[in-house]
């Protein structure tokens, strides 16, 4: 799949936000006045941020009102109604939090219910497409959700639940390689399958249907930058969660480690989000001449 | 709305005969012309008369070579593909506006172009590669069945069919309706065992595929040899006499 910036952006700052959010809302850290400002102000502003990066995407961003109105099937619209509502619902408890002074609990809780509920949200958007296999599987929410709780541990200083949250990420996240690269060839997609011919042979691409590029293939058919996945996926796990372990684990906890710690951790995030769509093989690549061996057909480029 | 009708009256979509299609890429044209003409934003190109055109179609041709099991001639396919207008639509439950949808009465899946806020997730949920997010109109486009062509009473009733099946030179395309099970499409994908792409998708397509046979194996007699056998082996009445008279010259 293509690794679209504005969505690896909103993918990674809006689940670490969330994520911060989420421990906010449970009272972790319990803070009023100026320190739940600061908090609410980086959970706000990560999760905003990364929401209005991924309108950045799309075709008729002025229509995107629409999106809250088919949450009954589609994860993408529950994303939207979810993520609205844990906004609001922590904004007024932030508000009431920053300038009263007053924690009104039960509104936090259902703030970081929603937080926790918009991640998981986010994640089954990918998770249902079975046109992806590596990503339609229950690992894929457990990914994007361990990872966001880490990074939201971070920030908020909980160092017990952030080595907690880090170690169970961390082997999550390599779970998700190793079964994922597997799991193509499991689902038993071919070429033959695709095409209906599989009775009568072993079927090739001759030709493909156009002699240039097209939609599908620069959206779904991503073949770039796979030779250097084993050393991104070093980078990533390293960045995103060796560092950060060891950082919270021999530094005094207070802001400057969190801060440090949240960097290498975006770093890290960052290098995975892209493996995450550059590595996931979409099944109509099959059309193109995919094979077990061989890549999908690519147009060569200007001549 | 994006919940998908349990059932539809009519069930409208289109047979491949992959044994006939030549790959001569007509129904592209065809579909590409009536498509940019009518119904919904234009199917725009890029850069069309530069080093890398680009554009959106509804439909490609590819070809596959097969290689037979047991050894013989392998066989070039040519294989169209469009959408399947799916029973169960994965393309039509995942849209976040409702922009995407199933029609009850005939089963077409459409897209409401007004809706649509181009996120594109409808053409990741699809197996068949059959929507294109127009690059000028930020839209999805896909196959209508060419909704205003079937139904419209100023055409004369020979073009009320998509313009790629009007238009298939080989015969290769069937319109009708598979839901009713003497429909002419309905009775091809009986007698010629007609098959779903990707089943194990669980998509249920409405269109179906007609596999090509092996050329290299006469199993039927062919069509045209009553023609071609004698018709008259001894001339009588007058071409007799003038038969005879002729011969006696």
């Amino acid at each position: 799949m293509h690794p679209a910036p504005s969505v690896i952006i909103f993918t990674v700052l809006s689940g670490l936000g969330f994520g911060l959010l989420t421990f906010l809302g449970f009272g972790l850290p319990a803070v009023t006045g100026w320190a739940a400002f600061f908090y609410f102000a980086i959970g706000f502003g990560l999760a905003v941020g990364g929401l209005v990066a991924s309108t950045f995407h799309l075709g008729n961003p002025q229509r995107a009102l629409k999106a809250f109105t088919q949450w009954q099937t589609s994860w993408l619209s529950r994303e939207a109604c979810l993520s609205t509502a844990a906004l609001i619902v922590l904004g007024i408890y932030a508000f009431a939090a920053v300038f009263f002074g007053v924690t009104i609990a039960v509104l936090g809780w259902l703030g970081g219910l929603l937080s926790l509920a918009t991640v998981i949200a986010t994640a089954m958007i990918y998770a249902q497409l079975k046109t992806v296999p590596r990503w339609n599987h229950w690992l894929t929410p457990l990914h994007l959700l361990t990872l966001s709780l880490a990074g939201g541990a971070i920030l908020a200083q909980q160092t017990a639940a952030a080595l907690v949250l880090l170690l169970v990420a961390g082997a999550v996240q390599v779970l998700q390689w190793v079964l994922g690269d597997r799991r193509f060839a499991e689902r038993g997609h071919t070429i033959e399958t695709a095409t209906g011919l599989g009775d009568r042979g072993k079927a090739r691409l001759f030709e493909p249907p156009h002699t240039g590029s097209n939609y599908l293939l620069k959206e779904m058919v991503h073949v770039v930058g796979r030779k250097h996945a084993q050393k991104l996926r070093i980078i990533a796990f390293g960045a995103m969660i060796v560092v950060p372990l060891v950082l919270v684990a021999l530094l005094p906890t207070n802001p400057f480690t969190a801060a440090i710690a949240t960097l290498f951790y975006l770093v890290g995030a960052f290098a995975s989000r892209w493996l995450f769509f550059a590595e996931a093989e979409h099944v109509v690549s099959l059309y193109y001449g995919r094979t077990a061996t061989e890549a999908p057909y690519q147009p060569s480029h200007s001549r | 709305m994006t919940q998908l009708p349990e059932t539809t009256d009519k069930k409208l979509g289109l047979v491949i005969d992959l044994d006939t299609c030549v790959g001569c890429h007509a129904c592209v044209t065809a579909c590409k012309g009536w498509n940019t003409e009518n119904y919904g934003v234009p199917l725009s190109d890029e850069d069309a008369y530069g080093a890398d055109p680009v554009g959106t179609f509804l439909n490609r041709i590819h070809s596959y070579e097969v290689e037979p099991k047991g050894g013989g001639c392998s066989q070039t396919v040519h294989f169209p593909k469009s959408c399947l207008h799916c029973d169960d639509a994965p393309c039509v439950t995942v849209c976040p506006t409702g922009a995407s949808y199933k029609r009850s009465e005939d089963g077409i899946v459409l897209v409401n172009e007004d809706a649509c806020i181009g996120c594109g997730l409808c053409a990741w949920a699809c197996p068949y590669g059959a929507r294109e997010l127009d690059a000028a109109a930020g839209v999805m486009k896909k196959c209508t069945l060419c909704v205003d062509r079937i139904y419209n009473d100023n055409l004369p009733e020979e073009d009320r069919v998509p313009a790629c099946v009007r238009t298939c030179p080989a015969g290769a395309r069937h319109f009708g309706d598979f839901a009713d099970p003497n429909s002419n499409v309905s009775k091809l994908v009986a007698e010629r065992g007609g098959i779903d792409l990707m089943p194990e998708q669980g998509t249920k397509p409405v269109n179906k595929y007609l596999p090509p046979r092996p050329k290299d194996q006469m199993q039927d007699m062919d069509v045209l040899s009553p023609l071609l056998e004698p018709v008259c082996e001894e001339p009588k009445g007058f071409l007799a006499w003038l038969d005879k008279k002729l011969e006696a010259l």
